[in-house]
């Protein structure tokens, strides 16, 4: 199956959901010691791996997934992803993808993928019981679906992920783990948060070397 | 058995297993009972699948109370309820309290026959609000 996704001008490009299943577990596999460091140093230091094998178990079964159609295929990732990432992010990473299946269509254009993109985020906030502004994967999802409903570029896109996870360094965690350092949160750049700014890079890299 | 059953779920097995020990000591097999612990990869950490796992066998048609202890935890038991579903997902409570204190004092209070509602309310006594 291919997911379709459209373009400023409107053009439709198809790519293939087993390359965004083989970018978005290559990126999280290379970076994966950086993003346990970044938990080491605010958190319990298990994200990286954690990721590692919820990816990676996305990535063993990506021929399963990539036959369904694309809302069937995004909410068997996300419950596989509950099922393997452990911790909180399996959850928070897994209701995101079971969310986003939920609301997208098969062969989504860009305002229903960005419509189906604020959903899940809504959905990840109810379940990390978090808002924007307490230094967590929000901090990045948000400014993503800003840029996409924006009509931005996939290289805005990026940069605005890239940005949105730096600008968590200076902010004073107030859920999960980093909150119970208090001031000590801050100068740090929170895991979750980088987590989604590779994810969003691979898969807008691998929709543009496709298109 | 109809008492509400007790569900403890920690990042670490030693503490799960150590907290039924304790809730055994008071009510013995008066209450249904299971614990799960660690990442199901030697780690510690929690895991939906054996909090699922857990919930099924500590299952009493008076319901499920769940005792946590951080964050990853709850996150983990909310999420092992939502992928049970209805209609039992609605006997199911994630408790806000100590863990320790609050599966003892919980399972004391179902072993006396109480509802959900009141094997909850006497966990959340121990948390201030």
């Amino acid at each position: 199956m291919s997911v379709g996704t459209m373009d400023k001008t409107g053009t439709m490009d198809r790519v293939d959901l087993k390359a965004l299943i083989s970018a978005t577990a290559d990126t999280i596999a290379a970076h994966a010691d950086e993003l346990t460091t970044l938990d080491q140093a605010i958190g319990d230091g298990d994200h990286g791996l954690n990721m590692k094998r919820g990816f990676e178990a996305v990535r063993a079964e990506a021929d399963t997934f990539a036959a369904k159609p694309l809302p069937e295929a995004l909410k068997a990732i996300g419950t596989k992803l509950v099922m393997t990432v452990g911790g909180a992010s399996g959850p928070l990473f897994g209701t995101l993808f079971m969310a986003l299946g939920k609301e997208v269509s098969t062969e989504p254009d860009r305002a229903n993928l960005a419509a189906a993109f604020g959903k899940a985020i809504e959905a990840v906030a109810a379940r990390g019981k978090s808002q924007v502004g307490q230094k967590t994967m929000l901090d990045v999802l948000q400014p993503v679906h800003d840029a996409l409903l924006r009509g931005k570029t996939g290289a805005e896109i990026t940069d605005a992920a890239d940005s949105a996870a730096d600008a968590t360094v200076p902010m004073k965690a107030l859920r999960g783990r980093a909150s119970f350092l208090g001031d000590r949160s801050i100068g740090h750049m929170d895991a979750g948060a980088r987590s989604v700014a590779l994810l969003v890079r691979a898969v807008v890299e691998t929709i543009k070397g496709h298109a | 058995m109809s008492n509400v059953g007790i569900v403890i779920v920690s990042h670490s097995p030693l503490v799960a297993e150590g907290t039924a020990d304790m809730v055994r000591q008071m009510v013995g097999d008066e209450v249904p009972l299971a614990w799960c612990g660690g990442n199901g990869h030697g780690g510690l950490g929690t895991n939906v699948e054996a909090i699922m796992g857990a919930i099924d066998k500590a299952w009493s048609e008076a319901g499920v109370a769940i005792l946590v202890d951080l964050g990853g935890a709850e996150t983990n038991s909310e999420m092992a309820v939502e992928m049970i579903g209805e209609p039992r997902a609605q006997k199911i409570v994630v408790c806000n309290a100590p863990i320790v204190e609050g599966a003892v004092m919980a399972a004391t209070e179902a072993s006396g026959g109480a509802s959900l509602r009141e094997v909850v309310a006497t966990a959340h006594e121990l948390s201030p609000s």
